[in-house]
C-alpha cells in the first residue's frame, strides 16, 4: 500500500507526516467503501425496481430499528475518527521543550527567518535532521500561512500575534514550503525551499551560508539568489514594470530618483539598494522594499551584481 | 369541490387548460415589475439568479483556462495576469455565493412552489417579497459596479487586514453583500410567516411536504444568521472609512475576530445553501419512485437539526487560523455531529427507492446525481473535520473540491433538478426529455472530471487561490480544465433545450410526474390565484396507496 500512499500524498518528511498519512489512508478506504455502498444501492434500486406501469409500491413509512442503527453506528464511527484526529493534533500542537526556535517574519511576498544565533535568511532555510524545530511566526502586513507539505504542517501567520508550528525533520534533502493563506498579487510566488542537513553541514551553513556558491559562476549564483531571496517577485528581467524597477539594462545608466536627483547605477549603488533600499528610491516607485542586511552573504551580493550586469 | 388524485399514474388531460393563467392574466413590463404575485416574483428571481450563475460560470471557465498551463499562455500570449486572476476568483466566489446559490432555491423555486404546496394564494407578505427581489437587484447592481471600478481582489471571504488595506473597491462590494443580506432576511421572514399562517385546512406540521420543512429550516437560519454578516460588513466599512481599529492590528484590531464574525454567518449560510437542495431531493425521490417517503419525520427533524448544528461549527474553518486550541477541539467534535443528520437523509432517500417503481426522467437523474455527488462531498468532509488530516488539507484544493461537491454537486444539481421538476408547472411546457438526459450526463461527467481531480491536487499539497503552480501539478490541472469544458457544454445544452421549450405551445399536463403534493392539483401554469377552490388536505404527503376518487 506504500506505493498507493505515495501516489496520493507528498513524500513524508517528518514523524507527524506518517501520523497524518495513516489516518488519511484509513479515511480514504473507509469513504471509498461507504461511497461504493451508497452508489451501488442507488443504481441497483434504480435498475431492480425499474418502472412498470400500474405496479403498486408498498407503503413503508419507517423502520425504527434500521433508523436507530444508521444514526448510532455512524456516530460511534465519527467519535472514533474524532479521537484519532485529536491524537495527532495534540502532537502537532505541543512542541517539545528542547526544540530549536526559528523566528519567521512574513511580509508580502517574502519569508525572513532568524536563527537563535542571530543569523538571518530569506526564502531559503536549512534545518538539522532529527531535531525538533519550532517556528515562531508573525506577519508585518496581512495574513500569511506557513505550509510545508512534506511535513504535513501548516499554520496561519497573523499580524500583531505570534503563532507557532513545529516538526522533527526525518528525511535529508530539499522540502518546499509555501504560503497557504491568500495575501495578494505575489501569493503564489511566496514560496521557498527548506534543506534538511546533517548536523555538520547545518552548522557550516549557519556560519557561512554554505559553500554551494563555489559550484557556480557569480552570474549564475546571482540568478539563483534572485529567485531564492524573493527579488523576482518585484524586479523583472524583461523590462516589465513590477512593484520595483526592472533589472533589464539598468546597470551603468543614470536613473532619476524620487528626490529629483539622478544617480549612476553602479556596484556601490546596487549594494546600497540591497542594504538600505529606501535611501534612494527610483522615481515612480513606492519605498516598500525591505532591507536585505544580514540576509545576503558577501558571495550573494557579488553574484547579484554580476548577474544584473549581464541583463542588457 | 375538493379535488382528489390517484397517485400512481400521470394525469394527462384531466380537464381543459384555463384560458387565463398567471402568465397572461395581465401583460406588459410594468405588470411584471409591480407584481406582488409570488409566482411572477419567483420567475423574475429565476431569471435573475440564472443570469448570475451564467456570469459566475464564465468567470469559473476563465479561472480554469488560466490554470491550464503553469505559464498561463494560450496561443503564445498571457491572457490573464496575477492581479486579474485574483479579481476573477474573488468575483466568481462572491457572485456564486451571494448572488446565485443563497437566493437561488428560496428566491425562485420556493417562492413559486411553497404557497402552492401549502394550498395558499400567496406568501404572507407579498409586497415584502417584491422588496426582497428589488434589494437583490440593487445588491447585484452594486456588485457589478464594483467590478467596473477595478474589482475586488480579496477573495469572497474578505479576510482582514488584507481587505481593509487593499486599494480596491471593497466598500462597494461589502455594501452589495450587506444589501443582499437584507434581501435574504426578507425572504426568510416571509416564508416563516407563510408556513405558520397559511397552511391549507387540515394540513398539520407533519402533513407538510418535506420541501416546505427544508425551506422553513432555511428561513430560520436566514433570519438568525444573516444580521451577523450585515454587522460584520458595517464594521469593515467603519474600519476602512473612519480608521477605527476593529480588525486591523496596526490600529488595535484583531484579524481573527473578523474570521469568527464572518464564519458565524457563513457557516450557517452553507446550510442556507444545502437545505433547500436536500428539500428538493426529498420531493423528487418519492415522486419518481412512486412510493411514500421513508422516515418522513426523521427527514423533517434532520433539517431542523442541521439548521441548529449549523450555528455551532463555524470554528472548523479556523483550525489553523489562530483560535484557541480548546476551541478547535470542541469545534471538531461538534462538526462530526453534522454527519449524523446528513447521513440520515441520505439513507432515507435510498430506503425510499427500495421496492419503488422507479422511472428515470431528467429530474430523477439529477436526484440520483445529487445522492452520489453529495455522498462524496459529505464523506470528504470527514477528512477536514478530523484535526490532524485537516492541518495538511485545509487551504488546499482539497477544500476547494469538497465545497464544490457540496455546493455545486449538492445545491446546484438539486436546483437544476428542481427547475426540471417544476418547469412544466412554471411554464406550462414540457422540455425535450432526450436532451435533458444528454445535458444531465454531460454535467455529471464534466463536474466529476473538474472537481474529483482537485481532491488529488489538494492531497498532493497544491494550495488554493494560486496563480502560479509547480510543474508537477500540471497534468491534474489540465484534466480539471478539460472537465470544466464538458461541464460548461452540459449546462449550455441544458439552457438551450429549456429555452427552446418556451417556443412551443403549452403542452404540460397538470401533474406530469404523478406528484402527490398540492402544487400538482392546480393547472400548469397555475391561475393567478393559484387554486379555483381552496384545496383541502385529504391524505398524508407522499401517500401512493391507490385511492378511490371521492369526487368526479
Amino acid at each position: 500500500m506504500e506505493w498507493f500512499r505515495s501516489i496520493m500524498l507528498p513524500p513524508q518528511g517528518s514523524a507527524f507526516a506518517a501520523e497524518v498519512d495513516t489516518l488519511y489512508m484509513f479515511l480514504f478506504w473507509l469513504c471509498s467503501v461507504l461511497f461504493v455502498g451508497i452508489a451501488f444501492a442507488a443504481l441497483y434500486f434504480a435498475y431492480r425496481y425499474k418502472y412498470t406501469p400500474g405496479r403498486v409500491t408498498p407503503h413503508i413509512t419507517h423502520n425504527t430499528t434500521l433508523e436507530i442503527a444508521w444514526s448510532v453506528l455512524p456516530l460511534i464511527l465519527c467519535g472514533w475518527i474524532f479521537f484519532w484526529g485529536l491524537n495527532g493534533w495534540m502532537k502537532y500542537s505541543v512542541a517539545p521543550g528542547e526544540s530549536m526556535e526559528i523566528q519567521i517574519t512574513a511580509k508580502k511576498w517574502i519569508w525572513t527567518f532568524e536563527y537563535p544565533d542571530g543569523s538571518r535568511t530569506a526564502n531559503d532555510i536549512h534545518v538539522p535532521i532529527g531535531k525538533p524545530v519550532k517556528f515562531i511566526m508573525t506577519s508585518d502586513d496581512v495574513l500569511h500561512d506557513f505550509y510545508v507539505p512534506d511535513m504535513r504542517v501548516k499554520h496561519d501567520i497573523v499580524p500583531g500575534r505570534y503563532t507557532e508550528v513545529w516538526f522533527t525533520p526525518t528525511v535529508l534533502g530539499v522540502h518546499h514550503f509555501t504560503c497557504a493563506e491568500y495575501c495578494g498579487k505575489g501569493h503564489s510566488d511566496m514560496n521557498g525551499k527548506m534543506t534538511v542537513d546533517n548536523e555538520t553541514d547545518f552548522k557550516k551553513w549557519l556560519e557561512t551560508g554554505g559553500d554551494d556558491w563555489k559550484n557556480y559562476t557569480p552570474e549564475v549564483w546571482g540568478q539563483m539568489q534572485r529567485d531564492q531571496k524573493g527579488c523576482a517577485t518585484c524586479h523583472s528581467i524583461d523590462g516589465a514594470k513590477g512593484q520595483g524597477p526592472t533589472w533589464k539594462g539598468i546597470y551603468g545608466t543614470m536613473v532619476k530618483m524620487n528626490d529629483g536627483k539622478s544617480y549612476l547605477v553602479d556596484d556601490a549603488y546596487l549594494q546600497e539598494s540591497m542594504m538600505q533600499p529606501n535611501a534612494k528610491v527610483v522615481a515612480g516607485f513606492e519605498p516598500i522594499m525591505p532591507s536585505f542586511q544580514g540576509l545576503l552573504h558577501p558571495q550573494d551580493i557579488r553574484g547579484l551584481i554580476a548577474y544584473i550586469k549581464t541583463l542588457k | 369541490m375538493a379535488q382528489a388524485l390517484t397517485h400512481s399514474e400521470p394525469h394527462i388531460g384531466d380537464r381543459p387548460r384555463p384560458a387565463k393563467n398567471y402568465l397572461n392574466e395581465t401583460t406588459g413590463l410594468w405588470s411584471w415589475m409591480s407584481t406582488v404575485d409570488h409566482k411572477r416574483i419567483g420567475v423574475m428571481y429565476l431569471v435573475a439568479v440564472l443570469s448570475a450563475f451564467f456570469v459566475g460560470g464564465m468567470l469559473a471557465l476563465m479561472i480554469r483556462l488560466t490554470l491550464l498551463t503553469p505559464s498561463h499562455k494560450l496561443f503564445g500570449k498571457v491572457l490573464i495576469d496575477a492581479d486579474t486572476y485574483n479579481r476573477v476568483f474573488t468575483l466568481h466566489g462572491a457572485i456564486m455565493v451571494f448572488l446565485f446559490i443563497i437566493p437561488s432555491i428560496p428566491g425562485s423555486l420556493a417562492n413559486f412552489v411553497l404557497p402552492l404546496m401549502l394550498g395558499a394564494k400567496d406568501v404572507a407578505f407579498p409586497r415584502l417579497n417584491l422588496a426582497s427581489f428589488y434589494l437583490w437587484c440593487t445588491g447585484a447592481l452594486l456588485a457589478v459596479t464594483s467590478m467596473i471600478f477595478g474589482a475586488v481582489d480579496t477573495g469572497w471571504t474578505f479576510y482582514t487586514p488584507y481587505s481593509t488595506t487593499t486599494q480596491n473597491s471593497v466598500g462597494l462590494m461589502t455594501m452589495a453583500v450587506f444589501i443582499l443580506g437584507f434581501s435574504s432576511i426578507f425572504t426568510g421572514l416571509n416564508f416563516i410567516a407563510t408556513v405558520h399562517k397559511l397552511r391549507a385546512p387540515g394540513m398539520g406540521w407533519f402533513d407538510m411536504p418535506l420541501f416546505v420543512w427544508g425551506t422553513y429550516a432555511t428561513a430560520v437560519i436566514q433570519v438568525l444568521a444573516t444580521p451577523v454578516l450585515g454587522i460584520t460588513m458595517v464594521l469593515l466599512a467603519l474600519e476602512r472609512v473612519f480608521n477605527i481599529g476593529i480588525f486591523d492590528p496596526k490600529i488595535g484590531g484583531d484579524p481573527v475576530l473578523f474570521q469568527h464574525f464572518f464564519w458565524f454567518y457563513s457557516h450557517p449560510a452553507v446550510y442556507i445553501m444545502i437545505l433547500p437542495g436536500m428539500a428538493i431531493i426529498s420531493e423528487i425521490i418519492p415522486t419518481f419512485s412512486r412510493k411514500t417517503i421513508f422516515g418522513y419525520r426523521a427527514i423533517a427533524y434532520s433539517s431542523v437539526a442541521l439548521a441548529l448544528l449549523g450555528f455551532l461549527v463555524w470554528g472548523h474553518h479556523m483550525f489553523v487560523a489562530g483560535q484557541s486550541e480548546l476551541a478547535t477541539v470542541v469545534f471538531s467534535a461538534l462538526t462530526f455531529l453534522v454527519a449524523i443528520p446528513s447521513g440520515v437523509k441520505l439513507f432515507n432517500w435510498l430506503a425510499t427507492m427500495y421496492k419503488g417503481n422507479i422511472s428515470l426522467e431528467t429530474p430523477m437523474l439529477y436526484g440520483i446525481s445529487f445522492i452520489l455527488l453529495f455522498a462524496i462531498g459529505g464523506l470528504t468532509g470527514i477528512f477536514l473535520g478530523a484535526l490532524s488530516t485537516d492541518v495538511h488539507l485545509t487551504d488546499t484544493y482539497f477544500v476547494v473540491a469538497h465545497f464544490h461537491y457540496v455546493m455545486m454537486g449538492g445545491t446546484v444539481i438539486a436546483f437544476i433538478g428542481g427547475v426540471h421538476y417544476w418547469w412544466p408547472k412554471i411554464t406550462g411546457r414540457m422540455y425535450s426529455e432526450k436532451w435533458g438526459r444528454v445535458g444531465c450526463s454531460l454535467v455529471f461527467i464534466g463536474f466529476n472530471m473538474t472537481f474529483l481531480t482537485q481532491f488529488f491536487l489538494g492531497s498532493k499539497g497544491m494550495p488554493r487561490r494560486y496563480y502560479n503552480y509547480l510543474d508537477q501539478y500540471q497534468p491534474l490541472h489540465a484534466f480539471s480544465t478539460f472537465g470544466s469544458w464538458v461541464l460548461g457544454l452540459g449546462l449550455i445544452i441544458t439552457a438551450a433545450y429549456l429555452l427552446a421549450s418556451l417556443r412551443k405551445p403549452m403542452d404540460a399536463p397538470d401533474n406530469p410526474w404523478g406528484g402527490t403534493t398540492m402544487e400538482w392539483l392546480t393547472s400548469s401554469p397555475p391561475i393567478t390565484h393559484n387554486f379555483e377552490d381552496q384545496p383541502v388536505l385529504e391524505h398524508e404527503p407522499y401517500d401512493y396507496r391507490p385511492k378511490v376518487k371521492k369526487h368526479a
